[in-house]
């Protein structure tokens, strides 16, 4: 560790580049991450702050949420969170790009998936009245309306997310069935990771938030 | 890394996510958002350090980028409750 430590250390900016080559990818990433953490974070303060004021509400609209759905959908994204990882790791560790692009069309399927029970969802509360601005929600307490327009629009903005997700999880399934992305070309693929394993951050926060509040 | 170690570390956010659920339906009352809070974060950090390779990250730029962006989102969500709470 230490003389790993050292050597690196020793090296030139020029070595440390070639010895990681996607290094300016790579942090261009994580600035747009960081930018997303920020969009996401906004939105949770103006949730925890409507719900600090209208607890009772909250709590009354979120047990109509599907408890099952939520936690079904929870577990399907962190598998597909486990398939990409798995994926970028055939790809860079073995070099295997026919099991990569396996495992991302496995993450593509996964993350249909999540946005089908999500759909399912969102035509149930539909079909109870519940969609912003409906003369059901309006005639609800006004903490309710609040919990079902937050539970629209950050739900919303996080399918958003995951079919762009899944568009760009496409480009890279094509990619690497070409060869343009693989083992010598990697950085798009780790990128496109990173990216969906932030989609499942964001959903782990909205998990307990609108499902599990008591 | 190995693939052993990415099915380990899924294993343990599907686990995580049954405590949550559990967690919900024992009627812990206030303290209920803390736990729950408290297993989200733990879950994000799994998969921050594992999935997303923080843990093995050798750039310091890029280890800081989620202290970051947590110390913002601390001090807004601070400041907003110095009002939120004495209105």
């Amino acid at each position: 560790m230490d003389a790993e430590k050292r050597s690196v250390e020793e090296c030139s900016a020029d070595d440390r580049a070639a010895e990681d080559p996607s290094a300016g990818a790579r942090i261009g990433m994580w600035l747009f991450l960081l930018s997303e953490i920020l969009l996401f974070g906004g939105l949770f303060l103006l949730y925890s702050v409507y719900r600090f004021r209208n607890p009772a509400d909250f709590h009354a609209m979120s047990l109509e949420l599907s408890r099952f759905a939520g936690t079904l959908n929870t577990v399907v994204l962190l598998t597909s969170s486990l398939s990409v990882a798995l994926a970028i790791h055939a790809v860079r560790e073995q070099g295997n790009a026919r099991r990569g692009s396996l495992l991302v069309a496995v993450t593509i399927a996964l993350g249909l998936v999540f946005l089908v029970v999500k759909g399912f969802e969102w035509a149930e509360k539909f079909r109870h009245g519940l969609y912003p601005d409906s003369p059901a929600l309006l005639a609800r307490p006004p903490g309710e309306m609040l919990f079902v327009g937050l539970y629209f629009t950050m739900t919303g903005l996080h399918a958003l997310h995951l079919i762009i997700g899944l568009g760009v999880l496409a480009v890279m399934l094509v990619g690497l069935r070409r060869g343009t992305i693989g083992r010598s070309r990697q950085a798009p693929l780790e990128n496109a990771g990173l990216y969906w394993h932030l989609v499942d951050i964001v959903w782990i926060f909205l998990f307990p938030l609108f499902y599990l509040i008591s | 890394m190995s693939s052993t170690r990415y099915i380990l570390v899924w294993a343990a956010l599907i686990a995580l996510t049954a405590v949550t659920v559990a967690t919900a339906s024992a009627n812990l009352g206030r303290a209920a958002i803390v736990v729950v809070l408290a297993i989200a974060a733990g879950k994000s950090t799994l998969v921050l350090l594992y999935f997303m390779h923080l843990r093995e990250e050798r750039r310091l730029l890029l280890k800081l980028v989620v202290p970051i962006a947590v110390a913002t989102l601390a001090i807004f969500i601070g400041l907003t409750y110095t009002d939120v709470l004495h209105r």
